[in-house]
């Protein structure tokens, strides 16, 4: 009976075995990176907009605070988006025949909001608050990145439950005063360890099993 | 008595008929390669895989619809899910019972019921996942839940809960018991290899054999491995059902709550298996004409040991109505009169005691150990039992909660009954592939039982041994070209 296999088949059988062990760890070690890839996340990708708004103009060239559009961070759930009367509180008088401003003036002149492009989009069963974060020491450029960097904005974060549990299991962390939230060049390392432990008790910011409970972000 | 007599009592031959090294090897491998298949054998397989279309039928609509297509509700809500799966999973324990703690007590007689039985544990450990995954709802999902892995939402499973405990141990389970039961066949596929006429099934044979050849070597290392896995295997067989009655036990509901469970389960699961074995191998050994490798001792020696697990189980029985009462706590004491005669389910209960704890009490008696038709019998009565002992453990210990304002009934619907039967189709599919296809009898194990094996005899009857055992060779390993 002639050898039903040649002899290489010793050495196949061999490598196949090695080979299943290396392809599965390969495997799994790619699929952690595709699931945080911004592939899938969407993080560090511009998004076209109607009218190319920059964050690196207003915010950083001009020194226009935060809130003077988003204005109910401090008090909502939503930031809020300015409506076109706002812009228009400028652009009456300042690039006010610029083509570039044009779908601005219409929306102004029709009574019809811009459609902006949502860059941060949580998925719907998270719920999310911005005033409790404001309040309890959270500045923008936490969770936002450095926008008056950013001529066009991008998700600087991932937005993914590791991502949001990383401080919420940690908070004292990445907390600063009151009076610099707005501030774009804050770091986190502007305070010492002891600082921020300081504010992390005068914030009254709950237990740690209370901030990673499934309800205080699935409700 | 005669002295031969006592040795038949003693050590009761385990291969009857005028057997040697190359009948045994032609009578087992002549079912997979030289036999006609059975014309039953196909009725038998249309009939099972049609069953089993039932299973793919459920499973699509109650991914289509989610699990509000079964009848589980608030509070019962484990019903047929668990209780299949833990059916399931009890069926599948004898399989590693014989493979692994017989083999390591040096019990020969489990070589010629082992292989079949370790495939049964396969089939049935497969038949069990399916339902804690479909549980879920989303299976694709379940990743998460029941894996710990790196995942994106920086969650672990509930590394507290009995219930991660069961995905390792289940799967645990499932990895060696698949383990054994290959490197138990080598051997066996080796020589199907060497008889295989048809090309293809030689291929297939021979992939799976790894390159076996017998040598001195590789039994040396062969048997090293199997004890290994045996070794392995043995603490499974009491760690898995012990695991899934925690399940039960460490929650804090009456009725669940009992530390009896461990025990209590794992000899309920090797009584189920054992009731399977019976239920499998009554027919199996008629129909492939194998009475003389499965003998009528093998019967007896299994329905011993279904008498004295049963006998445990009906002691746990025992016990958990004593635990309600000696409790002297409110709900437990409820929870034992609601079960027993003033509930609803009363009837599963007794119907439990029946089949569990009555009908066994026939296997005392010589005339039905020895009965193919009883065995067979008493042995679908104990599977039954079996699954209503689940049944009666999770419905009536939910169907009545703490407050009787969230008390309720459940019954199952179709969905619930289409999948269930739907797995023992998908079981005896597989089952009924396994006969056709793999050597339902380990051949070479088989062969040491023979007396012809114990070459240490008079010194006539080693010459003839091995006149008999080169006689083997030339037939099972010709030399290579």
């Amino acid at each position: 009976m002639a050898q039903i296999f040649n002899k290489s088949a010793n050495n196949i059988a061999k490598i196949s075995m090695v080979l299943v062990v290396v392809l599965a760890g390969v495997a799994g070690f790619a699929f952690t990176q595709i699931s945080r890839s911004s592939y899938l996340t969407g993080r560090y990708l511009e998004k076209q907009q109607p009218v190319q708004f920059s964050h690196k103009h207003h915010v950083g060239d001009d020194g226009i605070d935060c809130r003077y559009c988003h204005t109910s961070v401090e008090t909502t759930a939503s930031a809020g988006m300015p409506p076109t009367q706002t812009c228009m509180n400028c652009h009456s008088q300042i690039w006010a025949d610029s083509p570039y401003l044009e779908p601005v003036r219409a929306s102004f002149r029709d009574n019809k909001p811009i459609e902006w492009e949502r860059v941060h989009d949580l998925p719907e069963y998270t719920y999310f608050n911005h005033s409790i974060h404001v309040a309890k020491g959270v500045g923008c450029s936490t969770c936002h990145g450095q926008i008056d960097n950013m001529p066009a904005v991008y998700q600087e974060n991932t937005l993914q439950m590791e991502w949001c549990l990383a401080c919420h299991r940690n908070p004292e962390k990445f907390i600063r005063p009151k009076s610099e939230i707005y501030n774009m060049k804050w770091q986190d390392g502007d305070l010492d360890t002891a600082e921020r432990d300081k504010l992390k008790s005068d914030y009254k910011i709950r237990s740690r099993e209370m901030m990673t409970s499934c309800s205080t972000c699935h409700r | 008595m005669q002295e031969k007599d006592l040795q038949q009592k003693l050590r009761p031959a385990m291969v009857e008929g005028e057997h040697s090294f190359a009948s045994v090897t032609d009578s087992i491998s002549d079912i997979t390669l030289k036999k006609r298949t059975p014309f039953g054998w196909f009725i038998g397989f249309g009939i099972a895989f049609m069953v089993a279309q039932l299973l793919m039928f459920s499973v699509i609509w109650l991914l289509a619809n989610g699990i509000g297509v079964w009848g589980n509700n608030q509070p019962v809500g484990w019903a047929f899910d668990i209780i299949n799966f833990v059916w399931w999973i009890g069926i599948g324990h004898a399989g590693t019972l014989i493979s692994a703690i017989l083999l390591l007590l040096n019990q020969k007689w489990r070589t010629s019921i082992n292989r079949f039985a370790e495939a049964m544990t396969l089939f049935a450990v497969a038949c069990a996942a399916m339902f804690p995954l479909l549980h879920t709802g989303r299976p694709w999902l379940a990743a998460y839940w029941l894996f710990p892995y790196p995942n994106t939402m920086g969650l672990w499973p509930q590394f507290r809960s009995p219930l991660i405990w069961d995905v390792f141990a289940v799967s645990t389970y499932a990895t060696v018991s698949a383990l054994f039961w290959y490197v138990g066949l080598i051997p066996d596929f080796a020589t199907l290899r060497d008889r295989a006429k048809n090309k293809y099934f030689r291929f297939v044979y021979a992939a799976l054999s790894w390159g076996w050849r017998g040598s001195a070597r590789h039994w040396h290392r062969y048997e090293i491995t199997y004890l290994i896995l045996a070794g392995l295997s043995t603490p499974l067989v009491l760690s898995v059902h012990s695991i899934v009655s925690f399940d039960f036990s460490v929650s804090q509901l009456p009725g669940w709550h009992a530390t009896i469970f461990p025990p209590y389960f794992v000899a309920g699961a090797v009584f189920a298996g054992f009731a399977m074995v019976l239920i499998l191998c009554i027919p199996l050994r008629r129909w492939y004409r194998m009475e003389d490798f499965i003998t009528k001792t093998h019967l007896v020696f299994m329905s011993k040991v279904m008498l004295a697990t049963g006998l445990i189980v009906v002691y746990g029985y025992a016990m958990e109505a004593f635990f309600g009462w000696y409790s002297a706590a409110e709900y437990e004491v409820f929870m034992v009169k609601n079960r027993v005669w003033e509930g609803p389910y009363w009837w599963s209960y007794w119907l439990l005691i029946f089949c569990n704890g009555l009908s066994i009490q026939l296997l005392w008696f010589k005339r039905f150990r020895e009965s193919e038709f009883w065995l067979f019998t008493i042995s679908i009565i104990v599977s039954v039992g079996m699954w209503l002992e689940r049944f009666v453990i999770i419905v009536t210990s939910l169907h009545r909660d703490f407050l009787p304002s969230s008390w309720a009934m459940y019954s199952p619907t179709m969905i619930d009954w289409s999948m269930f039967i739907g797995t023992i189709g998908f079981f005896f599919t597989l089952l009924f592939l396994f006969v056709r296809f793999v050597p339902i009898i380990s051949i070479f194990e088989v062969r040491t039982l023979l007396p012809e094996a114990n070459v240490h005899g008079h010194h006539q009857d080693f010459e003839a041994n091995v006149n008999e055992v080169e006689y083997t060779y030339d037939r099972t390993d010709p030399p290579n070209e």
